[in-house]
């Protein structure tokens, strides 16, 4: 029986690399919160994450399929910007923190692991 | 994972806050700067700022949006008239031109310069921080 390292930690490698992209729209959505005719935008992360895992059954990587969809303001400014600063920095923090889980979840999976490896 | 990406798109807001926040320094420091014709009073500045493509050197296409400061604008609104006779600097009908700086909206505009150069101190903060604990997987 071989151990694929791919494997090991689960879903949570996929979630954490569409959480740092995630992490880098909404950081071009809050750098650009003062530019004329930006459009904010997300990412969908729950069929990002579907279509990920699929592709990883596949025997391909899907990562980068699907684009960022726009994201609709509630009030939308009059020079065409429609990043609302305050979603965007509750978007931020809500996906550091996912981010830091989906992290401790890969690191208990690497434990178990060691922890397998070793006997115990 | 592209956290250098992210670092140069909160790194070139942080750039282009800076060029907005010299604005109005320069506008509000000049608005009552007097002068003899319209044309030689000082113009009240602001910058373009345009969403652009991040690269992470690969020439790839990125998701990421960087800010660019494409250029500093002049206002084109109407000089503030003053019938000053005794200014040195009055014409013959006795009037002086003042800068067309509103300090309202400069100041306002400062108010929020300030905080978005805050906002983007503070995701540069955080995505130090989940870079560290990503150095830290399996410890």
């Amino acid at each position: 029986m071989s151990i694929d390292f791919n494997k090991a930690v689960g879903i949570h490698g996929e979630a954490l690399q569409l959480r740092a992209e995630r992490t880098k729209i909404l950081a071009s959505n809050i750098a650009n919160a003062s530019t004329p005719g930006y459009q904010a935008r997300d990412i969908d992360f729950a069929s990002r994450l579907q279509a990920a895992t699929a592709g990883d059954e596949a025997g391909g990587l899907a990562l980068d399929s699907g684009e960022p969809q726009y994201r609709v303001p509630y009030a939308a400014a009059q020079d065409g910007n429609t990043v609302e600063i305050g979603v965007e920095q509750a978007a931020f923090s809500q996906n550091a923190l996912d981010f830091q889980t989906s992290l401790s979840f890969a690191n208990l999976e690497l434990k178990a692991l060691a922890r397998a490896i070793n006997g115990q | 994972m592209s956290f250098k990406q992210i670092s140069q798109i909160a790194g070139s807001a942080l750039a282009a806050q800076t060029v907005r926040m010299n604005t109005v320094a320069s506008n509000l420091a000049n608005a009552q700067s007097a002068a003899g014709t319209p044309e030689a009073a000082y113009h009240a500045r602001k910058p373009v700022f345009a969403a652009l493509p991040a690269t992470d050197g690969v020439g790839q296409g990125s998701t990421g949006m960087r800010v660019q400061v494409l250029d500093v604008v002049q206002s084109t609104e109407p000089m503030r008239k003053a019938y000053e006779p005794d200014n040195p600097l009055a014409n013959e009908q006795g009037e002086v031109f003042y800068p067309n700086v509103s300090p309202v909206a400069e100041m306002t505009d400062m108010m929020a310069t300030s905080r978005a150069f805050e906002v983007n101190i503070e995701v540069l903060g955080r995505v130090k921080s989940m870079q560290q604990s990503l150095l830290k997987l399996g410890e």
